[in-house]
């Protein structure tokens, strides 16, 4: 296939979802959970992306995700509060010192660089550590920076451990998918790139890649402030569709699911951590949700065993099966494009007619 | 004709281990030198201090008159020096295709030339462009790893025991292939343990023992040393 076809079939393909959004918008109640997944979806598939760019693609195994996330998301938070309502937000801090109100995609852009600052700053000591090492160092750091959030003294400008609210957020399920997607499609140019070449070159053999004169601390680094960079800005997104945020939310149980979600969709594929995000977060939040129910009747037969959190070891059970039945993820490797399907689907047919070949000889 | 590489009482060592002790040797321009020994000799330390992956301790290298020492390898790369590392080390998960280009990341300039130089040199490469590197045969592996180091258009290819681990058929290719790079202008290094073959293919020889360098001649001169012959090519020393 051309690349020309293979780029008018992505955009007619990415066109078609956004009007099946759009469509789907002006049918369903606005309550509907579909919305709530694909939301929460979007966001988390940039998460993971992102995530899997650092783990998959570099193999430096870091897990400051949700510090990251934190950083996007309190950025994005203080700097779009109404002016207006800053003194009911900050009602202990007389308002807060922030006096000013940035437009939104300038704030979530604003959150991306203050991640990616901390990142550099956290990456020129932690990322002379390798595996494990730096996957606590990071875990270290995001815990830190939830704490500091926290913090009494820094108050007027992260309102301590109250709750931040009442900045703009969004309606729409069609603004996360396109601030995602855009976020998601820059990535995998990254990948694509010679810098996403010299990123795999080092997760494959370190030290063949700096014999080949790739600077391994500065590519290292920069895999690392990159993928901080789309933690912030899903932070931020994270912040817009929760409507209030609080930096104990973002513990580290939340870059444990982030991990699940690229683990579950293939160390090393983009489209595997988009589609298993989806996945986990309707799994999650929407389709297990009925074994919660302790009153449930299927005709007049009570179901035994239900209650709430019963959901929960059900979940766990089906991710142990997940990992024992995929050890590579849903897409190991591999990407989700039109070339592989339609490769598929003519595989399949040629198939068949060998098989049929094969039996008139009989 | 003038040294393109030029190595002074270079002394390398790791924490308390000196593993290369003040050796001194040339690598005069277009020709082929080797470097033998047995493990722990020094050889590969040697060529990794050239390159930057260790900094030496003391000594002075110089390329084409200019000072390595103390410069990062990527500086080092983009100079014109290449390594082929030791074991192939090709980058698994990547294509065969990927592999070439990795080889060429200090350039900034059109590839289709060399890639094409490339296959030309390893028409096999060529076959397997979209297959996954650690899916190769280790001769296989080893023709791309030299293809790789040629991509970044060395004037010094660095080889350290590329004979390691593959078939005796398997080497003689390997060593047919660096004599025709070497004819296309390419100054050569080679590091071997395979003393036979690789004296037989250099222009000249240094022998290196327990981080010194003990003898030195032509590749010829080596070959018919007695010691040499009782210290790699198993012969019994005459009495």
């Amino acid at each position: 296939m051309s690349t020309k076809k293979k780029t008018a079939w992505n955009a007619g393909l990415i066109a078609a979802l956004l009007i099946l959004l759009f469509l789907l918008e002006q049918v369903l109640p606005s309550s509907s959970m579909l919305f709530t997944v694909l939301k929460k979806g979007a966001i988390y598939a940039l998460v993971a992306v992102s995530m899997n760019l650092l783990n998959g693609f570099t193999g430096l195994f870091s897990l400051g995700q949700a510090g990251f996330m934190l950083l996007g998301a309190y950025t994005y938070a203080i700097f779009t509060i109404p002016v207006e309502s800053r003194n009911s937000v900050y009602q202990y801090f007389d308002g807060g010192i922030i006096q000013f109100t940035l437009p939104v995609p300038v704030a979530l852009i604003a959150g991306g660089i203050v991640a990616a600052v901390f990142a550099y700053l956290i990456g020129l000591p932690v990322l002379r550590l390798k595996s494990d090492y730096l996957a606590i160092a990071t875990l270290g750091f995001a815990e830190i920076i939830r704490a500091v959030f926290q913090w009494d003294k820094l108050g007027p400008i992260t309102n301590g451990s109250n709750l931040l609210r009442n900045f703009p957020s969004f309606r729409s399920v069609i603004f996360p998918f396109v601030a995602a997607g855009i976020c998601i499609a820059l990535i995998v140019m990254l990948i694509n790139s010679t810098y996403g070449r010299a990123f795999k070159a080092i997760r494959d053999d370190e030290i063949a890649a700096e014999a080949m004169g790739i600077n391994l601390a500065h590519h290292k680094r920069l895999a690392f402030v990159i993928s901080s960079f789309f933690a912030g800005i899903s932070g931020g997104l994270l912040a817009m569709y929760q409507t209030t945020i609080q930096a104990s939310m973002f513990k580290s149980a939340m870059t444990y699911e982030i991990l699940l979600i690229v683990v579950i969709g293939g160390i090393g594929s983009v489209t595997g951590s988009c589609i298993s995000s989806f996945l986990f977060i309707a799994c999650s939040e929407w389709w297990l949700r009925f074994l919660d129910n302790e009153n449930l009747y299927i005709g007049g037969f009570h179901v035994p065993l239900l209650r709430p959190g019963f959901r929960k070891v059900v979940f766990a059970v089906v991710i142990m099966a997940v990992v024992l039945f995929y050890r590579q993820g849903i897409m190991g490797t591999r990407e989700f494009s039109v070339e592989g399907i339609s490769n598929f689907f003519k595989k399949k047919l040629s198939g068949k007619k060998e098989k049929k070949g094969g039996s008139s000889r009989e | 004709m003038s040294n393109i590489l030029e190595v002074k009482d270079l002394h390398v060592s790791y924490g308390g281990i000196k593993a290369v002790k003040e050796i001194s040797f040339e690598v005069p321009k277009g020709e082929v030198v080797t470097l033998i020994g047995a493990n722990g000799a020094g050889k590969s330390s040697t060529l990794r201090s050239i390159v930057g992956l260790v900094k030496p301790e003391s000594g002075s290298i110089q390329f084409e008159g200019a000072e390595l020492a103390g410069l990062s390898t990527d500086q080092i790369v983009s100079k014109g020096i290449t390594l082929v590392p030791e074991g192939r080390r090709v980058f698994p998960d990547l294509t065969v295709l990927e592999n070439l280009k990795i080889g060429a990341y200090m350039r900034k300039d059109s590839l289709e030339e060399d890639l094409k130089w490339v296959h030309d040199l390893f028409p096999r490469l060529k076959e397997r462009s979209w297959q996954l590197a650690g899916t190769l045969s280790g001769g296989e592996q080893q023709m791309l790893a030299i293809g790789r180091a040629l991509m970044s258009k060395p004037e010094l290819i660095m080889m350290d025991e590329p004979s390691l681990g593959l078939a005796p058929i398997i080497v003689q290719g390997v060593f047919d292939i660096i004599r025709e790079i070497n004819k296309q202008g390419v100054t050569i290094l080679l590091v071997e343990q395979n003393a036979n073959m690789a004296l037989k293919a250099a222009d000249k020889g240094y022998v290196m023992e327990t981080g010194r360098i003990t003898l030195t001649g032509t590749g010829m001169e080596l070959l018919e040393n007695e010691e040499v012959k009782a210290a790699y090519l198993g012969k019994a020393k005459d009495k």
